[in-house]
């Protein structure tokens, strides 16, 4: 890795930061997300908490696939999609986990609402995906069945 | 600053690219007891995922502990054209950083 590259990555990183911390994109997740990392809503014990309020409509455009059963709770592949304009965010959250926030999402522009990303389960659970669109929030809940937990990984 | 600890492809289909990447991380939740020792190993993951194309934030990722150990992301990005540069880089509860970029072949 050859300096110039360095710089470029680490002014690319000062730029994504600040871009991030003066943009609004960063209030996106209700008001509550006002930090880069919301500390208060990733150690939330509810889902309620964890979002701030904001649980959203249960919506059919929202889709929330998994490999399941899960035979390993450690890692579970889960993939949230949605054809609905103007996605500006998307928490993944895990009702049955300790915490049940595992991951939020900030879009921006061009990119569809089609993430995939691998969590944890403690055990069977309720897997939950918000989108927030302008000031509404959109949800859909999966039940995932998991054979052996993976909190201990 | 941690150093290739992240695998990513990126793949143009017509105007849409796919991003895929691959983080070497613990993802400590800091729940675990350690085996051997039987103290609760530190918590140690991710916070903070950026991926920007050509210099502009597409996606950030903020995650937990919750996130499964040497994380997977994957998503499409629009209006994508072979020569754009594809940057992602993480930031970890400790501090620590890695980053990489690539070039969208056609």
């Amino acid at each position: 890795m050859g300096t110039n590259r360095r710089i470029f990555l680490k002014n690319t990183l000062l730029t994504t930061l600040v871009g991030l911390v003066t943009s609004s994109s960063l209030l996106k997740w209700g008001m509550a997300l006002a930090n880069t990392w919301p500390a208060d809503l990733f150690n939330a014990k509810t889902v309620r908490d964890a979002l701030g309020g904001h649980e959203g409509s249960a919506s059919s455009d929202i889709v929330l696939k998994a490999n399941e059963p899960a035979e390993n709770g450690a890692v579970v592949q889960v993939t949230v999609e949605s054809a609905l304009p103007g996605i500006e965010s998307i928490a993944l959250l895990v009702k049955d986990n300790p915490h049940p926030l595992s991951a939020v999402f900030l879009l921006g522009p061009g990119v569809q609402a089609n993430i995939t990303t691998r969590i944890k389960m403690s055990r069977t659970s309720e897997v939950i995906a918000v989108a927030k669109v302008g000031d509404q929030y959109f949800s859909t809940t999966k039940e995932v069945q998991v054979i052996v937990g993976g909190c201990g990984e | 600053m941690a150093s290739n600890t992240i695998k990513m492809v990126v793949k143009l289909h017509g105007t849409v690219a796919s991003i895929a990447a691959i983080m070497n991380h613990p993802m400590e939740t800091g729940f675990r007891k350690d085996p051997k020792t039987a103290t609760i190993v530190p918590a140690h993951f991710i916070e903070e995922v950026v991926c920007t194309l050509n210099g502009t934030t597409i996606l950030t990722a903020l995650w937990s502990g919750a996130v499964s150990k040497h994380p997977y992301l994957s998503f499409h990005v629009q209006d994508a054209k072979a020569g754009d540069v594809v940057a992602l880089q993480w930031r970890d509860n400790t501090g620590d950083t890695d980053a990489i970029e690539t070039k969208i072949v056609g």
